[in-house]
């Protein structure tokens, strides 16, 4: 929708939790006292929107799978929480404190966006998965093996205590940061050189798109909120455990990116808070063995919603009740000019022509041959 | 300054054994619209992929404008000044057609901005953002695409698609354009459009051009040199008229 | 020495079972082009599948009942999940294959609880071989691995069925057009991969009898890794990774400044490898197509 020169849905996001953000801080100042599972719960909603949108940034616009995306999180979470441990005894529980060590945990994993990022995205999309998977798991088994002293071993690192009563107040405001940057990058010519490569990787490069600069670019970004999502957990939480930040919790992240609509920053976010509320809600009434229905639930809603949204052979019922088009319809009933001019059946017939001259043609077989550089014959 | 904005010297591949093109001998003079054809398999479209650097040779090497250009990688190879277009079309299904066009004037030094900029929103972004997209739609106008520009690229009609691939192209401000069989599956109204249109893209952005294509009628109207490959290897050089006359040239392709 | 010696056989055997996975990913991978995340959930439903048939007592029948489950598992999952997808990109593949992984899990964990269950398929007994003790399970494994291997190899390189596998892995549309059943190469493909599964399944249960519904998340995410170290898509690429990383994994368990890092370990190697060689010591490149 258009409002003059004004995209409201662009920055209906932004209105919507910086109205929420506004009115409940005022309600804090103003006395009001929460009950501290709803301020547990609210700061979790905003760990999840940054993670989720986060997340959003590689799975979403640069087409590209991370499964270690806890990984980072844990990262940030023990970096970020050490480093408060540090600077509490010198500079108090303060603002200070938590600035200095949110800034510590975002470069660091950023860092670790760089190491890992670097072997990854010179491969195929399916390595980058396995390699941010492992990634994870490397990770997990560094903390959970440290010394007592350093990150705290299994038992986990204790963080100091920042005053409940406002740390939502900063989560939320660190939301409405992830989202200002994220959405900035991808509505930028950067971000449009992003999406380029998603859509066709070939191409990009033939157009002079520096294909892994913008790769590498935008996982450290990604990893970089993900830090910070995990140093605002090692906040709300008191404790860091390594445990927490399993593969398991990176596909609840994933779920949360598929389920809002890949690509699609609003809905990862209503998906990322909609997904924390039922992790609190359902344990409450799904207990012992059935607790693994949770578990099922994502996975059900993984597979369906992909397959719904990609499969080749339900384009044509797609299109037909895609709730966007739907909406265009009743709003502007006239159809888009591009549909009807040129006679458009009449081409469905010539991409099957032009395979055809592929196959024959020797460039083609070519691709699966040996490689030039390596000398000697076929297999 | 060389005499020849591309000039090929020796340049070939080979992939295991198969000799895919061989010392190829091309040089295309500034505003030249040079034709490259010759049968199915004959090497034509590894020649294009050579030239951008998705292969590297393993013979001989090549010059744009006098400069070396034989082991850049292929965005670099466009930064430099030679753009392209795919046999089988390759844009960027999901996103509009003017921004299609806006992607290939990402590079373009009129049009800086840096990250920090964009992220932080200063005026400059806003400021190269409507430049882009007012050069974007300028290029679309002169494709007949103005219209469609807020269409998805895939939504187009199989003609236009080839036309956007062009314009994406020539939005990268290249000094040769590479068109791979640009009248492919096109009907004979709208290949004589494009081939008004590709003469038009000479003249007016002073363009030089090297093609493949499969229609006769189409190369002998529009090119002024020719070069003809066969299995790899150059049959056939010279103008258009000479070569469209070589007895080897017309065995080739009635095939004796 | 003793000791050294039946280190390295149950690296050996470990690696067999690696090695029996990672042929299941490697085939999977270079016929139908996608990482199959599920993979290794199919092992653990090969042990439970052995779980619920012990109670004929007859342990061949179990293990034959077992892997005929398995293959109709396998190619249930590829028909209804993964066949609708082709044509779509592989990042959506990808996250169904994920998925597939996640329901397998806690489906098992809804229908036999989450709780380990025991069970022993048979009692092999334990050598005496120079000195050190080694269970015969563990030659058993390595044994069937590489007969399996061996078969494998023979099947893809003399049988029609096998050089049409090659040919729809080497080009999909060209093997199609030459009147090659894709689909049918396809089904195949993951009925022999989801076989070898169950037959890793076995062999977990013979080394540790104990089942879960985690137990083959672990393997399957190492299983790749060594498919990815002998080179995706090789089949004695798969043998020669798989037996790597399980000498790797048995020789760091015992040095004890280490054993807490091998988990570590083995996930840096394929970091390193895929650094330095990314297509594995006996992968061959492949070219994107312009």
């Amino acid at each position: 929708m258009r409002i003059g020169k004004f995209k409201l849905n662009h920055y209906i996001n932004y209105i919507v939790i910086g109205i929420l953000t506004l009115v409940l801080s005022v309600m804090t100042f103003t006395g009001s006292r929460f009950d501290n599972s709803l301020l547990f719960l609210l700061e979790k909603m905003a760990i999840s929107i940054i993670l989720a949108v986060s997340l959003s940034l590689v799975v979403g616009f640069l087409g590209e799978l991370s499964l270690g995306h806890a990984g980072f999180m844990c990262v940030g979470a023990y970096l970020g929480g050490k480093v408060a441990v540090l600077l509490a005894p010198a500079l108090g529980n303060g603002i200070l404190t938590l600035l200095i060590s949110l800034l510590a945990g975002a470069a660091v994993a950023a860092l670790c966006g760089v190491i890992i990022g670097i072997p990854a995205l010179r491969l195929r999309g399916d390595y980058l998965a396995i390699v941010t998977l492992a990634f994870g798991e490397i990770v997990k088994s560094l903390f959970m093996n440290s010394s007592d002293e350093s990150f705290g071993g299994t038992l986990g690192l204790d963080t100091p205590r920042f005053d409940k009563k406002y740390l939502f107040i900063i989560a939320f405001v660190l939301v409405l940061i992830t989202l200002a940057v994220v959405q900035n990058y991808i509505r930028s010519k950067h971000g449009r050189a992003v999406t380029a490569i998603r859509d066709n990787e070939i191409a990009a490069r033939a157009t002079g798109i520096n294909v892994t600069k913008y790769k590498l670019l935008t996982f450290i970004l990604s990893a970089a909120f993900a830090g910070i999502a995990g140093v605002l957990y090692s906040f709300s939480n008191y404790t860091v455990q390594s445990i927490k930040f399993g593969y398991n919790y990176s596909i609840e992240i994933l779920v949360m990116v598929v389920l809002g609509g890949m690509g699609n920053i609003n809905g990862s976010i209503v998906a990322a808070a909609l997904i924390t509320w039922l992790n609190t809600w359902l344990p409450t009434k799904l207990t012992g063995d059935l607790a693994v229905l949770q578990n099922l639930l994502y996975a059900l809603i993984l597979i369906v919603i992909v397959i719904y949204n990609n499969a080749p052979a339900l384009k044509s019922f797609r299109d037909r009740y895609n709730l966007g088009n739907l909406i265009n319809k009743v709003l502007k009933p006239k159809a888009d000019p591009s549909h009807i001019k040129d006679d458009k059946a009449k081409w469905d017939v010539v991409p099957t022509k032009i395979s055809m001259d592929e196959i024959l043609s020797i460039d083609m077989k070519q691709q699966s041959g040996p490689d030039p550089e390596q000398k000697g014959g076929k297999r | 300054m060389s005499e020849y904005v591309l000039e090929t010297k020796n340049l070939g591949i080979s992939f295991g054994g198969l000799k895919a093109a061989q010392d190829v001998n091309i040089r295309i003079k500034k505003n030249q619209l040079y034709g490259l054809i010759g049968p199915n398999g004959a090497g034509k479209t590894t020649i294009f992929n050579l030239l951008t650097c998705v292969y590297k040779p393993t013979t001989g090497t090549f010059y744009l404008d006098g400069e070396e250009m034989k082991g850049q990688t292929p965005h670099r190879i466009n930064q430099k000044g030679i753009a392209r277009t795919f046999q089988n079309i390759r844009l960027f299904n999901n996103m509009t057609v003017v921004r299609n066009v806006m992607v290939g004037l990402h590079n373009n030094p009129e049009y800086k901005c840096s990250v920090l900029e964009s992220v932080l929103r200063l005026p400059r972004h806003f400021k190269m953002e409507k430049a882009m997209r007012e050069r974007a739609k300028e290029l679309l106008r002169i494709f007949d695409l103005e219209q469609e520009r807020n269409s998805l690229a895939c939504n187009l009609p199989y003609g236009k698609q080839r036309k956007l691939e062009i314009a994406r192209a020539l939005a990268t401000n290249p000094k040769l354009l590479l068109l791979d069989e640009p009248a492919a599956g096109m009907n004979p109204h709208e290949t004589e459009d494009l081939a008004r249109t590709i003469r038009f893209i000479r003249d007016h952005f002073d363009m030089t051009i090297l093609l493949i294509e499969h229609d006769m009628g189409f190369v002998s109207e529009l090119c002024d040199e020719l070069t003809v490959l066969s299995f790899g290897t150059v049959l056939a050089q010279g103008d258009t008229k000479d070569v469209l006359q070589d007895p080897e040239v017309i065995k080739a392709y009635i095939g004796g | 020495m003793e000791e050294i010696l039946s280190t390295l056989i149950n690296g050996l055997s470990l690696g067999g079972i690696y090695a029996m996975i990672a042929l299941g990913y490697t085939m999977v991978y270079g016929i139908a082009k996608m990482l199959n995340f599920a993979h290794g959930d199919i092992i653990m439903v090969g042990g439970y599948l052995i779980y619920v048939f012990m109670a004929t007592k007859n342990p061949l029948i179990a293990i034959l009942l077992a892997v005929v489950g398995c293959v109709i598992l396998g190619v249930t999952i590829e028909k209804i999940a993964y066949k609708p997808l082709r044509g779509a990109s592989p990042l959506a593949v990808l996250i169904t294959a994920i998925g597939v992984s996640y329901m397998l899990q806690s489906l098992a964990q809804i229908i036999f609880g989450s709780a380990t269950q025991m069970v022993t398929v048979y009692e092999f007994g334990a050598v005496k071989l120079m000195g050190a003790t080694v269970q015969i399970s563990s030659l058993v494994t390595l044994g069937v691995t590489v007969a399996v291997m061996l078969a494998l190899t023979l099947f893809v390189k003399f049988t029609r069925l096998g050089r049409a596998m090659i040919a729809v892995s080497e080009d999909r549309d060209a093997a199609q057009l030459m009147g090659i059943n894709v689909n049918g190469i396809i089904t195949i493909t993951f009925a022999i991969g989801s076989a070898l599964a169950a037959l890793a399944g076995l062999f977990y249960l013979l080394k540790a009898p104990a089942v879960s519904g985690t137990m083959g998340a672990m393997p399957g995410i190492k299983a790749f890794t060594a498919a990815v170290i002998g080179g995706i898509g090789s089949i004695p690429g798969a043998m020669l990774g798989g037996i790597l990383l399980g000498m790797v994994e048995c020789i760091s368990y015992k040095i004890t400044a280490i054993a807490p890092y091998t988990d570590a370990i083995e996930f840096s190697i394929l970091i390193l490898i895929l650094l330095v060689r990314p297509t594995g010591f006996l992968g061959k490149k492949r070219r994107e197509k312009v």
